[in-house]
């Protein structure tokens, strides 16, 4: 069986969805900061295979990096935001930071 | 400016920094404010004498200073216009400058002892030179502007001095009705101003001469020239109590004595003859015989009243009442020089009349005071009598002044009377108006009864009370020496050495007829002639006057003295005549019907529709802005104010909606996102 571009993006939009979800379920911060490398990486697979299948060529690999570069940033700024977070209000469930409302 | 004319001018001005410097500093210097205003007023006569002699002996006609006091730059009726004013001394000025500070510096004199008890003693005498600087303005001004000016100062400070005992109510009433009286003629006057100023674009005097002597009249009309003659005549009829508008003279004895000296013989008064002396050329034939019988009228109703009048003050009021109806005739028949000849002579005897009978009144009300009896009229000749012994001096002098005005030979107003009585003569030769010398002699005749009937009332007969007379004094000397002055100043020699011939004198040499500058065929009789015909009848005149003057004394001396004819008995036979008399022509009840009645009936319909129309309207329009707002205030109330409630109860109720989607937790958010964004691709991607 010939492996086409349909087969990366169904894994990247299962891999997406999966990542939505986790963002959206989760009660800890952490883990939905981890759904969210999930969705970051289901793009990846989405340049990686157009750049591939799509004629995007070295362009679609270079992006990839990029993200990769800006996910490992976010992570590390989103981290340090969770840490004060938890300094603020002592927990990192985000049911119960809900200040925003106000 | 020459020093002659900066004397003039310290002259008018003395008396003005007396009344000022007494005003502010009076009520500190309280008994020698009497003695400052004095001692300014003596300077002033002294200045005043000089400035007298200094004309007399120059040959100028007049010393003149004008300046631009209001420049327009523009022209009217092609001459600029401009407001000029400024001060001038010729003959006729001179003399009533002497005139008025002689009588003023006298009256000044003899309150120091009358007012010397008075609460309000330095605001008197402040007041006595305020009227002082006011008639001297208007002697020394050389325009009609400034004239009008001082001639308004005059109202007030007559005004003011009137009404100096203000607490009695007659006293302020009739401080008022000399005051509004007054402003009647003033407005004549003041209208006559405006039509020469508006068609001459000058109010000097050489001005309006010059502009008619040059042939221009006022609108080109003979008949404005003779109005406006009249309008400005209107003035001098107020001022100088002719009829119809003597009435406030008499209440003006309300004030005190030495003030009626003041008002009667120097300041207000005079300040009538002296406008139409000095407006003399301009008077049309026509206007003349209008001032000369409004001049007969006022004399021979002024001396008629006389007659029954009992206050010794009434008497001399309405004696000074027809001597000025003299002077204004004598001016109106063309007699010039005798008109204001006999208002000099005249200031010297009435002011010595008045003076007198203050020190009489002065007597009278201390010695009535003495004895406790508040009843008694001070100022009755009735309640008088025997006072001949008690008081020499003011009864030697007082005897002078009554011949003076009776018009006895070797007096000064036997001599100014014949020349104006011999006027009327020539006059009626030129015109035919014989009423007037008729009128003249006769009043010359009524004017010797009723002095004589006053004099011997006062001073002749019996003591009424015996124990009053114990306490009955002469006054002191700053009474009896301005009356001495007077009396000296009443006898002949002063005016002519000729005791029968006035025209001998300087005045008539010095003080003669203006050139008259009326178009010929309107003018009255030219002077020469008219004098050449008064020289004619001055023998007639005079014995027809010394006659009727003899008669006139024969008859007091025969009901009075002698009682050969009963007094009462005569006012009973003639009851009707002496009751009107008395009643004074009914003239004040005359007014009091019309004009005053009329004026206030006004007001009070002014007063109604005042408060009903006017006040309705504005009541009305108040309802109207009530109503609207009330109207407005509820439609503010319920329709914006419930819409902008509605607005945010609307707001509030979505708010309450949407409030539910706010939950602050960021998940729900990136659900809706989610969603939201699976709905737009079901949407449009499908």
């Amino acid at each position: 069986m010939e492996i086409t571009l349909t087969h990366f993006l169904l894994i990247s939009a299962v891999l997406f969805s999966l990542g939505v979800f986790a963002v959206i379920t989760r009660r800890n911060a952490i883990m939905v900061l981890m759904g969210i490398e999930l969705i970051l990486n289901s793009a990846n697979i989405n340049f990686l295979a157009f750049s591939r299948y799509g004629g995007m060529n070295i362009e679609g690999q270079m992006a990839a990096i990029f993200v990769i570069i800006l996910a490992a940033a976010e992570a590390a700024v989103a981290l340090a935001i969770v840490l004060n977070i938890y300094k603020r209000f002592n927990t990192v469930n985000v049911d119960e930071i809900s200040i925003l409302k106000d | 400016m020459t020093p002659h004319l900066i004397i003039a001018l310290a002259v008018l001005l003395l008396p003005l920094v007396s009344f000022i410097f007494l005003i502010f500093f009076g009520k500190r210097l309280t008994k020698i404010s009497g003695h400052i205003g004095t001692t300014f007023l003596g300077i002033d006569l002294l200045l005043a004498i000089y400035l007298f002699f200094a004309k007399l002996y120059d040959t100028a006609a007049s010393w003149d200073f004008t300046f631009s006091w209001i420049d327009f730059h523009t022209t009217l009726n092609n001459i600029p216009l401009k407001l000029d004013i400024g001060i001038m001394v010729d003959n006729l000025t001179a003399a009533m400058l002497v005139v008025v500070t002689t009588v003023s510096a006298l009256v000044h004199l003899f309150s120091l002892a009358y007012m010397k008890d008075d609460v309000r003693y330095s605001r008197y005498y402040s007041f006595l030179g305020l009227f002082t600087f006011s008639m001297l303005g208007i002697v020394l001004t050389n325009n009609y502007f400034m004239m009008y000016a001082f001639w308004e100062l005059v109202g007030v400070s007559s005004y003011l001095l009137i009404g100096h005992w203000y607490e009695k109510k007659s006293a302020a009433d009739a401080g008022k009705k000399a005051f509004i009286v007054n402003r009647v003629g003033d407005f004549g006057f003041l209208v006559g101003i405006m039509i020469v100023w508006m068609q001459f674009s000058t109010t000097t005097f050489s001005g309006i001469f010059g502009a008619i002597g040059g042939g221009k009249i006022p609108f080109g009309s003979d008949t404005w020239l003779t109005i406006a003659g009249l309008l400005i005549f209107c003035g001098a009829v107020g001022k100088s109590a002719q009829f119809p508008l003597h009435v406030w003279l008499p209440d003006a004895m309300e004030g005190p004595t030495p003030v009626s000296a003041l008002i009667h013989a120097a300041t207000m008064v005079a300040a009538g003859v002296y406008l139409v002396a000095r407006t003399f050329p301009i008077l049309t034939a026509d206007a003349l015989v209008i001032i000369a019988y409004t001049g007969a009228i006022t004399a021979f109703i002024a001396a008629t009243i006389a007659i029954v009048q009992n206050d010794i003050k009434k008497i001399l009021a309405y004696s000074t009442i027809s001597q000025l109806g003299y002077m204004v005739m004598g001016l109106g028949v063309g007699a010039f020089t005798s008109g204001v000849f006999h208002l000099v002579t005249h200031a010297a005897f009435k002011a010595g009349l008045f003076l007198g009978s203050g020190s009489v009144i002065y007597a009278m009300h201390n010695a009535l005071h003495h004895v406790n009896d508040h009843h008694t009229d001070a100022q009755d000749v009735r309640s008088m009598g025997g006072l001949k012994k008690k008081m020499p001096i003011t009864f030697w002098t007082m005897l002078m002044f009554t011949l003076a005005i009776s018009g006895v030979p070797l007096t000064s107003g036997f001599l100014s009377k014949d020349e104006i009585l011999a006027g009327t003569l020539s006059f009626a030769h030129f015109t035919g108006h014989s009423a007037i010398p008729f009128i003249g002699f006769f009043v010359a005749g009524l004017t010797a009864f009723y002095m004589f009937r006053m004099l011997i009332l006062t001073f002749f007969g019996d003591h009424h009370d015996a124990h009053r007379a114990e306490h009955l004094h002469e006054s002191p000397w700053v009474m009896t020496v301005p009356l001495i002055v007077f009396a000296v100043l009443s006898f002949f020699a002063w005016y002519s050495f000729n005791p029968i011939g006035a025209k001998d004198g300087w005045f008539y040499a010095k003080i003669t007829t203006p050139h008259v500058v009326v178009p010929e065929h309107i003018a009255a009789t030219p002077t020469e002639e008219f004098l050449e015909e008064v020289h004619h009848q001055h023998n007639l005149t005079m014995l027809i006057s010394v006659g009727v003057a003899g008669f006139g004394i024969l008859m007091a001396f025969v009901i009075y003295y002698w009682k050969k004819i009963s007094a009462d008995a005569l006012e009973k036979a003639l009851k009707s005549v002496h009751t009107f008399l008395y009643r004074k022509w009914y003239f004040d009840e005359l007014y009091d019907a019309t004009v005053v009645a009329g004026t206030i009936g006004l007001a009070k319909v002014l007063a109604w529709f005042d408060a009903k129309i006017i006040d309705g309207i504005v009541n009305g329009a108040g309802s109207i802005t009530k109503i609207t707002s009330v109207i407005s205030g509820k439609f503010d109330t319920y329709v914006v104010d419930g819409l902008v409630n509605f607005t945010a109860y609307f707001a509030g109720l979505f708010g309450l909606i949407f409030r539910k989607i706010q939950t602050g937790k960021v998940q729900t958010y990136i659900l809706f996102a989610v969603v939201g964004m699976m709905v737009f691709v079901v949407l449009f991607g499908m």
